[in-house]
């Protein structure tokens, strides 16, 4: 059981005062935008909620919007149950364990930007290793720079790529953590497979896999700068995710109003699904 | 056993054929690059390289890089220690309201925070400094840094703090000398993840900076654009990323599995 004990404020103030710092000042600074219009020269003039009306009418958002919930949703679908069946299919222990997870680690430790310059090299139609394979070896016609379609399972491939690992990682902590005596008294009751996996192993994963879905969808959700490097958003505007389609409205046009009236719109979703999930994957633990 | 573990080789094979690809690169000459297409370096070169090393605006991206992320490391994890502390052992007002804000930190948007960062940090005199991106990049670390240590510090039993106070032992010196030592494990896990965060993030790290603390990553985006499309350079720049984070994942090998869940398994 925990004390109440409220001088324990004062462990917390050294992390509350830097993050207050780097959250609420910023936050506010958005906040301000998006009440105001500019013209410039530090002129600003009170626009009410006019933004956040005309950001959640717009078209261009609702696009983005619907692709960004493509693009996460896809990759939750692949991801999640990929990454389960290859930790499922790891040994427990032994000279090799390390060595996997060390060289399934890797991607996450490579700087964003490069991740996407290595797929941009690895993709190139004609000089590129998985480019040139598709066009010439296969004879599939395949340029992400054209097709919207290639440059969809492209960042769809990449992010797999990337990413898929903290889901391994994550279900293998939850799986190495089950003692042999349970696999042995399931062998004795003759439970198949199957049943294994659903009425032992699934149940000891739940608490790590709530953690994957639920990092992996707030930062599928902020995802910024791979799919920038590799595809710009283009072909046209096919690719372009909601924190793309934000950069260029606040920082290449300069549209410093509705670009916050869009940040707090996307930050308040971010939360507000963050939250469906977390609500509805704990909700049995509540019981 | 043995055809299950096809699964993880295959899997393994997919991660590391883009990196092979990028390691390829880096040691062909340009124009072999835009000649064509072969599997290996034909003519086998150290050149680009050897332009990193030698060109103070390249090899002082990395020193940058490496700066503010060991400043972030240790300012995070040293905040975070007693803050996780405190979530572990008491309860005290709003006490998970607060537990809850720090963690919606993490999802926010960096592109949000972009433009407002730039002028927070511009008006406190702090930009284009390591420190400013070493600060700027504890909005996402300390959180993650206060979750991961808290779920090891519950896993350690309250007696040990009773004893030791028994035995008269102050707080700090309790906390220092015994406590700290008793987590290693979830210090050094969570060092690692604060590593690995701010090495991977450039968008805060780029707006911050200028001149004088520009990441690695920076100038990497700058070499792509301006010096035409020099791509071994790049791919030479871009192998040499990976090697901190696999110094750094080498060392916590043993800890990962477990690490990865934070000690809430």
């Amino acid at each position: 059981m925990k004390t109440v004990n409220q001088k324990a404020w004062f462990l917390v103030l050294p992390v509350l005062f830097l993050v207050a710092f780097n959250a609420l000042i910023p936050m506010m600074t958005v906040v301000n935008y998006s009440v105001q219009e500019t013209f410039g020269d530090n002129l600003f003039f009170w626009e009410g909620l006019g933004w956040f009306e005309q950001i959640l009418r717009s078209d261009r958002f609702h696009a983005a919007l619907g692709r960004q919930f493509l693009f996460t949703g896809l990759i939750l679908l692949i991801e999640v149950p990929l990454g389960v069946i290859i930790a499922l299919s790891m040994p427990r222990s032994g000279f090799w364990v390390p060595i996997c997870l060390v060289l399934m680690a890797l991607p996450m430790l490579i700087p964003w930007n490069v991740v996407g310059a290595m797929w941009n090299i690895f993709t190139l139609p004609d000089i590129g290793l998985l480019g040139y394979f598709l066009n010439h070896t296969l004879g599939i016609n395949y340029d992400m720079t054209q097709d919207p379609l290639a440059a969809w399972i492209t960042i769809i491939t990449m992010d797999v790529w990337h990413w898929t690992s903290l889901v391994v990682l994550l279900a293998y902590a939850g799986l190495v953590s089950i003692p042999d005596a349970y696999y042995q008294a399931a062998k004795i009751d003759g439970a198949s497979n199957w049943a294994v996996f659903r009425f032992i192993q699934l149940p000891k994963m739940k608490n790590v896999l709530t953690i994957a879905i639920l990092l992996r969808f707030m930062d599928s959700f902020n995802i910024y700068t791979e799919p920038f490097v590799l595809t710009g958003g283009g072909p046209g505007n096919s690719t372009t995710l909601l924190s793309i389609d934000l950069v260029k409205m606040a920082l290449g046009q300069f549209d410093l109003g509705p670009a916050a009236a869009m940040s707090l719109i996307y930050f308040a979703i971010t939360l507000g699904v963050s939250w469906l999930f977390y609500t509805l994957m704990t909700k049995d633990d509540q019981k | 056993m043995q055809k299950r573990s096809i699964i993880p080789i295959v899997y393994i094979l997919f991660l590391m054929l883009p990196i092979y690809w990028l390691v390829a690169m880096s040691f062909k000459t340009t124009n072999e690059i835009l000649s064509g297409f072969s599997l290996f370096p034909q003519t086998f070169t150290w050149e680009n390289y050897t332009t990193i090393f030698t060109d103070p605006t390249w090899y002082w991206g990395y020193i940058n890089s490496i700066l503010y992320v060991s400043i972030n490391t240790v300012i995070s994890v040293t905040v975070a220690l007693p803050a996780a502390y405190a979530f572990s052992r008491y309860r005290f007002l709003g006490d998970k309201h607060l537990f809850f804000w720090l963690l919606t930190n993490r999802m926010a948007p960096a592109a949000v925070f972009a433009l407002p960062f730039f002028q927070l940090y511009s008006a406190v005199g702090l930009f284009d400094t390591h420190l400013a991106v070493a600060l700027a990049h504890c909005l996402f670390n300390i959180p993650l840094a206060v979750w991961i240590l808290e779920g090891f510090m519950s896993g350690v039993p309250k007696e040990l703090d009773e004893t030791a106070f028994v035995d008269g032992y102050s707080f700090p010196r309790f906390f220092t000398t015994i406590f700290i030592p008793s987590i290693k494990a979830g210090v050094g896990v969570a060092a690692f993840f604060c590593f690995m965060f701010s090495w991977v993030e450039l968008l805060l790290a780029k707006t911050l900076t200028a001149v004088e603390a520009k990441p690695i990553a920076a100038v990497m985006t700058r070499t792509a654009s301006s010096a035409g499309y020099e791509l071994g350079l790049l791919a030479a720049a871009g192998t040499l990323t990976i090697i901190p984070g696999a110094i750094v994942i080498y060392f916590v090998r043993n800890y990962i599995a477990k690490g990865f869940a934070m000690g809430r398994v």
